[in-house]
């Protein structure tokens, strides 16, 4: 007998099958995203992870002046030091062929007698250099397939002042340099900046540092403390120069990829908690009107003798097999974007191999969230079915009491066609669904929202960032400090209209118990190419003297303006200097700290001395500058903002793109899901109604209009609940992509608002047109011939 | 359909040859097998027939919700037969006024509003008001037809049908689900709304005792008219009773 049941159920589903469906997609939404989220992140952490382990990449790093090789045994004793290496790393800058812009490179070097023992070298392809050999390098891989580089391929660099030839003879990735990205950068930009690998000897030689090093590497026992370590590796580095010592947590790759790990772990909390939400009110609303049409059934289960628990059973199996097509659906869809985002992220960072991890347990929890979300939604529903006596059941339901809202006299004064008084009527009478419907259909709307605002967000911080706050086409960075006179040399340079100096440098600042390590920027007061952004995001003058900090910086530091701030000097026999702060500075690109340049030399007690000069130049000369630049000994990096801007733009642009469709194919699928089987169950309690209505004369566009003019209320009140609920998520979203290297402003304009509206606006027109075929197939002498 | 039709003078209905046939899957229900009728304006007849003699069908067609597999349906001088989906509506909410077995109200308007909602769409209607008290429902205008009774709720069909004026007036078993004493009202209304304004009012019923109400009776048998008959001796509604 058990056997007749299920064959029911089946029957049900395949006769509901659309409605069933389209809960089942919202499910598979809930499903996959919880999967695809939590999945891509697992494996991206897993690969890095595995990536840094085979790779031994270090936890703590330093640059320093110069020190002799022998200091590396120091090193080694100190307590909780596994390995060092130490080496040569500097900045210099390239002279490519087929590359018309300056180009730069990080040259490292690698041990000439023995093994890498830290951040290994993950050859691509060819071979090490030989030992001693000054020629032969081996490069990055993405900064040699983005310039077409083989085996055997050179180009030249300027080391030193000196231009040498190099020889590519093998390429290869490193755990250290996942994200590569050069001084004034934010994105990679592969053609133009690339890791350069040459033997130890060859560059020391190059950069007079025989017997010496400019930079270690240190990785730590299991047990050793981190904060203790580097503590003792600036006390031993503070006689050489040593910039202070850092985690992980400063090393420009790790921070990066560790902001772009927490994005996603955010973004996999907020969604599938909104679908299964969803799908929970659906799985309600359907199988209460299940219910309500099969009292009679249902008392005459029980009077053959059915248990009320055996009857709920079925109507529960009834949205658990709902569930299950979900799960199934949701699980392909799931694995499915979760191998493409990985394999994309993946793509973008270069990662040698790839971990994907499906570990079973999230395809458990999955599985299990979804079977919950469903049995929640049917709960109510199944309740009653148990309680509902045999008897009662077996008796038409009570006629549905209709209540009016106003007065009589209103609905006379108002003349309010009927038609809409059946529309309000009939929202009001079920108001549980009414309201869930209108959340539902909110919560498509402010997926939308949550994820369309990214686009005019990333706008407005590129605005603010390159039209307001760094307005110069390129900046020149300096090999070391110059004299002024060097900024003047670089108002000479061909077609350079304005030029500003600037000078870096790095700091430690402390505040209370909290510390960070910066560099501080100084400026002229009055700079106009590279301004500091004030409230409002107006530019404003740097104070004459004390120092000014972003917000960001300050918000770490809980500093405020007046507070006492002591700064330790890191390349100048770690000096401390007590400064008040002045300022705080808008923005959203990491931390930074800012001094007017002439308190800042005070300060470090020398003359006129800057880092670099920032840039205005005539495009139309920019040819002959840049054949200049190429080959000037001063710099060892040129940034060109604006045209690295459009790089930029496109790079973030294609990865939102991917996100953003994802997440509009959700929103519609909720929206849909919702109208869709809103209209299905109000077409079957007032079909007959409808039918009723085309026998008096109504048209079909008219008598559809009555249902459609319902969709269309619930659709129009729900779209301001949306936008706010759209509104938080991207609040939401703005805590969760937070990190030190970066803010997202929270700017959500409003054509965001007015998309998102359209794009349900048209899943719910979509759903609400299939369900008007079914209005005007209505079988109008049918409902004549028998009672309700 | 939509300009003013001429004044009701002569026939309002004539169908000629009129045959409908039911294609289930295999099954083919021949349902009307050539009817040809006539009513002229102002006539009440009751259509009487055993049951599946295709009165029903037969009503359908001329109320414009049915089409005939062949023949030829006359309203006034206009040929409903050549009609699209679109012309039927407009005959339907112009000049039909219904009233059904299982009344069809609307359960989510009161009484007065389920009338509105066929005032509002008509050209030359009656107020709400006027209609229903027409039926003697004045004092229960605002009740939800959930409120009201059987006989009740099929008054309020009966001003609803009779609220725009219409030129005809066509009823399928409106007193079948009713007791004696109510249906003799909803028959009262019916003939008094028959007599005001002029309506041809067919009724369908298996009440043999209805047929006295009646100018002519028509009997069907087995899709077609097997007699017509003129009432000689009419009595008023209130005279009988079953
Ligand atoms: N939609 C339909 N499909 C198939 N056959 C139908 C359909 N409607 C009616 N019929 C058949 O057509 C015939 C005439 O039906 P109709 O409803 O007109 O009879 P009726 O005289 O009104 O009967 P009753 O007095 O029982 O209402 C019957 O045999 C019926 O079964
Ligand atoms: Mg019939």
């Amino acid at each position: 007998m058990m056997n007749a049941l299920h064959r029911k159920l089946l029957r049900d589903l395949v006769r509901l099958w659309p409605q069933a469906l389209a809960i089942a997609f919202v499910l598979a939404a809930g499903a996959a995203t919880l999967i695809l989220g939590i999945g891509a992140y697992e494996s991206l952490s897993e690969t890095r992870a595995a990536y840094y382990e085979r790779n031994r990449f270090a936890d703590v790093f330093d640059d320093l002046t110069r020190a002799p090789k022998i200091v590396e045994d120091e090193i080694a004793r100190i307590p909780g030091v596994a390995s060092v290496e130490t080496r040569i790393a500097k900045i210099a800058l390239l002279d490519l062929p087929n590359v018309a812009e300056p180009a730069s490179a990080m040259f490292v070097s690698i041990p000439d007698l023995h093994e890498q023992k830290l951040n290994l070298l993950y050859m691509r392809s060819g071979r090490l250099p030989l030992p001693g050999d000054e020629h032969e390098v081996v490069v990055s891989e993405p900064f040699a397939k983005a310039n077409h580089f083989i085996i055997g391929s050179t180009f030249k660099a300027i080391l030193n002042g000196r231009e040498r030839t190099l020889r590519v003879v093998g390429t290869a990735l490193s755990p250290e340099f996942i994200y590569s990205l050069g001084p004034y950068g934010l994105i990679p930009d592969d053609r133009r900046y690339g890791i350069v690998w040459m033997r130890e000897k060859a560059l020391a030689a190059a950069y007079d540092l025989t017997g010496a090093f400019s930079s270690v590497h240190v990785k730590l026992t299991r047990s050793a403390s981190e904060a203790e370590v580097i503590e003792r590796l600036d006390a031993i580095l503070s006689r050489y120069g040593g910039l202070g010592a850092h985690g992980r947590r400063d090393q420009t790759s790790h921070a990066f990829l560790d902001a772009e790990l927490s994005q996603l772990k955010a973004m996999s909390r907020i969604l599938p908690p909104v679908f299964l939400l969803v799908a929970a009110f659906l799985v309600n609303m359907t199988l209460s009107r299940l219910i309500l049409l099969e009292r009679e059934h249902i008392g005459l289960l029980k009077a053959l003798g059915y248990s009320g628990v055996a009857v709920g059973w079925h109507y529960l199996e009834f949205a658990l097999a709902i569930a299950v097509v979900g799960i199934l659906i949701g699980m392909a869809a799931g694995t499915w974007l979760g191998f493409g985002m990985t394999r994309l992220y993946a793509e973008f960072y270069h990662f040698p191999f790839l971990v994907f991890q499906t570990d079973p347990a999230i395809y458990v929890i999955a599985a299990g969230v979804t079977l919950a979300a469903a049995a929640v939604g049917a709960m109510r529903a199944v309740r009653d079915v148990v309680v509902l006596p045999p008897a009662v059941a077996m008796s038409p339901p009570a006629p549905a009491i209709y209540r009016r809202l106003l007065p009589e006299a209103f609905y006379a004064v108002l003349s309010i066609p009927q038609s809409l008084t059946m529309m309000v009527r009939h929202l009001m009478r079920w108001p549980l669904r009414t309201v869930s419907s209108v959340l539902g259909i909110a919560l498509a709307v402010s997926v939308l929202v949550g994820s369309l605002w990214a686009f005019g967000s990333t706008e407005f911080m590129i605005d603010v960032t390159y039209n307001r706050s760094e307005r110069q086409q390129a900046t020149i960075s300096f090999v070391r400090e110059r004299p002024l006179s060097a900024y003047f040399d670089a108002l000479s340079l061909p077609g350079v209209m304005a030029a500003e100096p600037y000078r870096s440098v790095p700091v430690r600042i402390y505040f209370g118990p909290f510390e960070r390590r910066v560099s501080i920027t100084g400026k002229p007061a009055d700079a106009n190419l590279s301004r500091v952004l004030g409230p409002g995001l107006k530019p404003v003058r740097l104070p004459e003297s004390g120092i000014a900090l972003s917000d960001a910086l300050a918000k770490i530091l809980h500093a405020k303006v007046g507070d006492l701030v002591e700064v330790e000097l890191l390349e100048r026999n770690r000096r401390r200097v007590q400064l008040p702060v002045t300022g705080i500075i808008e923005g959203y690109l990491g931390l930074n700290a800012y001094m007017a340049l002439s308190a800042l030399n005070g300060m470090m007690r020398e003359g006129q001395i800057i880092s670099g000069v920032h840039l205005l130049f005539d495009t139309d000369r920019q040819d002959a500058l840049y054949r200049r630049l190429k080959t000037t000994p001063m710099a060892n990096f040129i940034a060109l903002q604006r045209a690295t801007l459009q790089n930029f733009r496109q790079t973030l642009q294609e990865n939102l793109l991917v996100m953003v469709s994802v997440y509009v194919t959700l929103g519609m699928i909720i929206a849909f899901g919702v109208v869709y089987n809103f209209a299905r169950i109000s077409l079957s309690e007032q079909g007959r109604e409808l039918a009723s209505l085309r026998v008096l004369g109504f048209h079909k566009s008219e008598v559809s209009a009555i249902l459609l003019g319902e969709l269309a209320i619930l659709t129009i009140v729900a779209q301001p609940l949306g936008w706010a609920i759209g509104h938080f998520f991207a609040w939401a979203m703005v805590q969760g992509f937070d990190s030190e290297l970066y803010r997202v402003p929270l700017v959500v304009e409003r054509s965001v608002y007015a998309w998102a509206s359209l794009i349900v606006f048209g899943s719910a027109l979509i759903s609400g047109l299939i369900v008007r075929r079914r209005i005007d197939r209505l079988d109008l002498i049918e409902v004549l011939k028998t009672r309700e | 359909m939509s300009q003013a039709m001429p004044a009701p003078t002569g026939q309002v209905f004539r169908t000629k040859d009129l045959t409908k046939v039911y294609v289930t899957g295999d099954i083919q229900v021949q349902a009307l097998r050539g009817v040809n009728f006539e009513a002229a304006a102002g006539e009440f007849v009751v259509l009487l027939g055993p049951s599946g003699s295709g009165k029903s069908t037969f009503l359908n067609i001329i109320g414009g919700l049915d089409r005939a597999t062949s023949g030829e349906v006359w309203f006034t001088d206009h040929e409903l037969s050549s009609f699209d989906d679109r012309a039927l509506t407009l005959y339907r909410r112009d000049h039909v006024g219904f009233v059904f077995q299982f009344y069809n109200l609307v359960p989510s308007l009161t009484a007065r509003e389920n009338v509105a909602l066929v005032t509002e769409i008509a050209q030359n209607p009656m107020r709400p008001e006027e209609a229903l008290a027409i039926v003697g429902l004045q004092e229960r205008m605002d009740h939800f037809p959930a409120q009201l009774s059987g006989g009740e709720q099929q008054r309020v069909a009966i001003a609803r049908a009779i609220a725009k004026r219409p030129q005809v007036l066509l009823c399928d078993e409106p007193t079948g689900a009713l007791d004696s004493k109510t249906g003799v009202l909803v028959l009262e209304a019916l003939t008094q709304v028959n007599e005001q304004f002029g309506a041809t009012t067919l009724i369908i019923t298996h009440n043999v005792a209805i047929q006295d109400i009646a100018h002519r009776v028509v009997h069907f048998g087995d899709g077609r008219i097997v007699s017509s008959n003129i009432i000689a001796d009419r009595k008023p509604a209130s005279a009988i009773s079953w």
